[in-house]
């Protein structure tokens, strides 16, 4: 029981620092290079997938679990995942597994920010 | 540097408001991002957890956490709680998958004035569109190329 308790919390600890460890990097391009926040999304995004592909993502998936995963660049990660499981079994599903793997997101926010349209009013921002 | 070209003028306010920009605070900035964008990962993790004792597994459990993560993205974003976090924590709020939520909703629900289709629906994919845009297409790549070695 007490190892159990120690795992989950190294779980955490470990997401923790990976996931805080990759919006650092994020916040220290966003202070020397005034990169905008689309910007930065895309840019984590790709490197998600290249860093899937050349199989340096996978490990710190296994490690880190939400740490990992969570961060835009999990995303990238879906996408490629997707994409190398789908090419395993044909050329169709190599084009098109990439997407297939990233519809629970998209569809999520298609949904949600419509809902949240239909219900919120835009209000003005207080700086 | 008191020349009457155009260049300089430029030059000259450029460097005028350089003097008077607050300056970048490094070290608060990136502890801020650190720590938020931890801490939301450690939700993800904790919704994970919850929903590993559920009885889910592989992609079913990743994929419902992130629309779970996605929805308190959406909806803290609704509630303008979203924007607030951002100010104080950066990337830290940026980077995670809630980002991204916040990305969609935030001009979804600002441009709603401008009707539903131009608007709400248009302009949902200021940001999201090139994520998809470049996701798709880099995935595809990533998929010939492993379909083809």
């Amino acid at each position: 029981m007490g190892q159990e308790i120690l795992d989950i919390f190294l779980a955490f600890l470990k997401a923790f620092a990976v996931g805080g460890g990759i919006c650092l990097i994020a916040q220290i391009i966003i202070n020397f290079t005034d990169l905008t926040a689309g910007k930065i999304l895309v840019y984590f995004m790709l490197a998600g997938v290249v860093l899937t592909a050349i199989g340096v993502y996978q490990p710190l998936v296994d490690f880190a679990g939400a740490g990992a995963t969570v961060p835009i660049s999990g995303f990238g990660y879906l996408l490629a995942n997707g994409a190398m499981k789908g090419a395993e079994r044909g050329f169709f599903y190599a084009v098109t597994g990439s997407l297939a793997a990233a519809s629970a997101g998209v569809t999520a926010a298609v949904v949600f920010a419509f809902l949240m349209a239909l219900i919120f009013k835009s209000r003005t921002k207080r700086n | 540097m008191t020349g009457k070209t155009g260049e300089n003028y430029n030059n000259n306010y450029l460097n005028y408001v350089k003097t008077q920009d607050p300056p970048t605070r490094h070290f608060k900035n990136c502890a801020a991002a650190f720590g938020v964008g931890g801490l939301i990962c450690c939700i993800g993790q904790f919704i994970r957890l919850m929903l590993e004792y559920a009885g889910l597994t592989g992609d079913e459990l990743a994929g419902t956490t992130s629309v779970i993560l996605i929805f308190l993205g959406c909806f803290l974003t609704g509630l303008g709680v979203y924007d607030r976090i951002g100010r104080y924590a950066g990337a830290g709020s940026i980077v995670p998958i809630t980002g991204f939520a916040n990305s969609v909703t935030s001009p979804a629900i600002e441009f709603k004035t401008e009707g539903w289709i131009y608007g709400m629906a248009a302009k949902m994919f200021t940001v999201a569109g090139a994520i998809i845009v470049f996701g798709v297409f880099s995935g595809v790549l990533v998929g010939l190329v492993y379909y083809f070695i």
